[in-house]
């Protein structure tokens, strides 16, 4: 999947050789083994799906299953370099507690997210159905996602909670979305951290 | 080369346990000293020219060396964790050197309580010395030396099993390349002594305890052990499986207003006590709970795992499970967050089993699943 490797791709610029990473929602592993291989992280990812754990194991990739709404307890302030939140935020109840836990047990978080108002999303608003697309591969019926919402909304959320927007990366594809991000662009790559900090 | 998972699993077939005698004194951690003592082992698949396959299986409370295969001749003589260890199996025998150990103190062969003392020609009895997790792993490192192990590719164990396999990352953390710790805890809870302490009374308090020297009367406390056995059993099984073992059926379909066997959970208790005193020995009891009830590697560091930690230099996967709460996934976690705090590699699982405690010598699918990949990439 391209869309995929852009995403990883710059996650791996905002990481220094080295660092300590914690993947939330890591999936099979895949994106720690990428920084894994490319920035030498000591990674560890965190997953509660049983399958994805038993992939995560047969990629030799660190994962600690917990139930991340019950939030990072545990987890000793500051102990990463960066937390990682790939296209998983959506799916999150507890969305401020997951961001406030992240920049807790973090320096800074990286978090990706579809945007719901891209403009192909809008069109099928307009159509009278909700958007399937790439990013949006489910249906309203069986979407693991919870948290729809837009570049706009996350923006005020991040002023709203006190939390610094270092960097925004918007895309459409694998296409840098530069001008009217939150019309253009389908996925959103943010590096935050905390205010003052 | 790995293991060819879809082959189907084979037992490793009849085995004979084997016995190392070791004449160098051994320091206990309790000050005193066992001048001399046995090792009962049983191993499985071969030790590879490079001497770096083999793997340490550490038992539990009323575990022994016998994990895998069967004895000639004998009826459901299957090892304890037969269903992990073998061909094909995830402990995989045609890769691994698995190598199982009567911990010192045991009552399956090697020297314990029932042994003779040298100093009085007599069995050892309560004189037997308090022996802990820490004396256990000095043992089996001079048990690996004698096999010409110097560097385990792995140590596994369940319970106060994956008390030795975490121990021995510490102890010699040179010599372990990765520790499967499963089902345990860092240093057991006040409430987890607590059973301990009721079944060590229910033996020590049996009238044919005779102080710990039963053996010379001729007798055995079977009745304390047999209760002390029945408290464990309680606290191996969820609420939910003996609700769903065993429920409130009764024996005569209604109440007959007795103390005889009524209730079904009366019957299973008392037969698995009746079984377990038939061949445990007290003294093993005895001296095995107080093991897990010392255990506490952070006790020098101030209780500080994760400074506890810090020498350890093996990978590890910690797995729980969900119903466990005699060793519950809290505990788990807490060595889990030890580790990745001190910077191991460690992976944890949390499987959902209904079976309480006692899931851990179960073939849980998602169980063994998860110990299959990991075990898998262990490099040999």
């Amino acid at each position: 999947m391209s869309y995929q490797r852009y995403d990883y791709d710059v996650i791996a610029n905002w990481i220094e050789p080295g660092e300590r990473v914690l993947d939330l929602g890591c999936g099979d592993g895949s994106l720690l083994r990428h920084l894994t291989n490319v920035r030498q992280v000591r990674g560890y990812g965190v997953e509660n799906d049983p399958e994805r754990i038993v992939a995560c194991a047969r990629n030799g990739i660190n994962v600690i299953q917990i139930d991340m709404e019950q939030g990072l307890a545990g987890f000793d302030d500051g102990f990463f370099d960066h937390v990682i939140m790939s296209l998983s935020l959506q799916a999150m109840r507890n969305t401020q507690g997951i961001l406030a836990e992240m920049l807790r047990v973090g320096r800074e978080a990286v978090v990706s997210f579809p945007n719901f108002a891209y403009w192909r999303h809008r069109q099928a608003i307009l159509n009278g159905r909700m958007p399937v697309s790439k990013n949006l591969p489910y249906q309203w019926y069986d979407t693991p996602n919870v948290r729809f919402f837009t570049i706009a909304d996350f923006d005020a959320l991040c002023e709203q909670e006190g939390i610094v927007i270092h960097e925004r990366l918007a895309f459409d594809e694998d296409k840098v979305i530069v001008d009217e991000p939150n019309f253009l662009a389908s996925v959103a790559l943010y590096r935050l951290g905390r205010a003052g900090g | 080369m790995h293991a060819q998972t879809q082959c189907a699993a084979e037992s490793v077939g009849v085995v004979e346990p084997q016995r190392a005698h070791f004449d160098a004194p051994l320091a206990l951690k309790s000050g005193g000293t066992l001048p001399a003592y046995d090792l009962v082992y049983e191993t499985y698949g071969t030790l590879n020219a490079a001497r770096n396959n083999a793997v340490l299986v550490c038992h539990a409370l009323s575990g022994s060396h016998h994990v895998a295969g069967t004895y000639a001749g004998k009826k459901n003589s299957e090892g304890w964790w037969d269903n992990l260890v073998g061909p094909g199996k995830p402990l995989d025998t045609r890769k691994f050197f698995v190598i199982g150990v009567n911990n010192l103190g045991g009552c399956y062969g090697s020297t314990g309580p029932n042994s003779i003392n040298p100093a009085t020609g007599k069995p050892w009895g309560a004189d037997f010395p308090f022996v802990t997790v820490e004396d256990w792993v000095d043992a089996q490192a001079r048990l690996a030396d004698r096999l010409g192990i110097q560097r385990f590719a792995a140590v596994v164990g369940g319970s106060l099993g994956g008390m030795q396999a975490l121990s021995w990352t510490l102890q010699y953390p040179d010599r372990v390349a990765h520790a499967l710790v499963i089902a345990s805890a860092p240093k057991l809870t006040a409430q987890n002594i607590a059973f301990n302490e009721v079944a060590r009374q229910a033996i020590l308090k049996d009238p044919e305890f005779h102080g710990g020297h039963y053996y010379e009367h001729g007798v055995v406390p079977t009745r304390g052990l047999a209760l002390a056995r029945m408290v464990g059993h309680i606290t191996y099984l969820s609420d939910d499986s003996m609700d769903q073992k065993f429920g409130r059926s009764l024996r005569h379909d209604k109440p007959v207003f007795s103390y005889d066997v009524e209730f079904e959970i009366e019957s299973y208790l008392r037969y698995q006590g009746d079984k377990f005193a038939g061949y445990f020995d007290a003294n093993t009891y005895l001296l095995t709970t107080k093991a897990l009830d010392y255990y506490d590697p952070a006790f020098d560091y101030d209780g500080d795992l994760v400074a506890a930690l810090g020498r350890a230099k093996a990978d590890y996967l910690v797995v729980s499970f969900t119903t466990d709460w005699r060793f519950a996934p809290s505990r788990s976690r807490e060595i889990v967050y030890a580790l990745m705090h001190s910077d191991r590699r460690v992976s944890y699982a949390e499987i959902d089993c209904p079976a309480g405690h006692d899931s851990f010598l179960l073939d849980d699918a998602q169980y063994h699943a998860v110990l299959r990949a990991y075990i898998d990439n262990i490099e040999v």
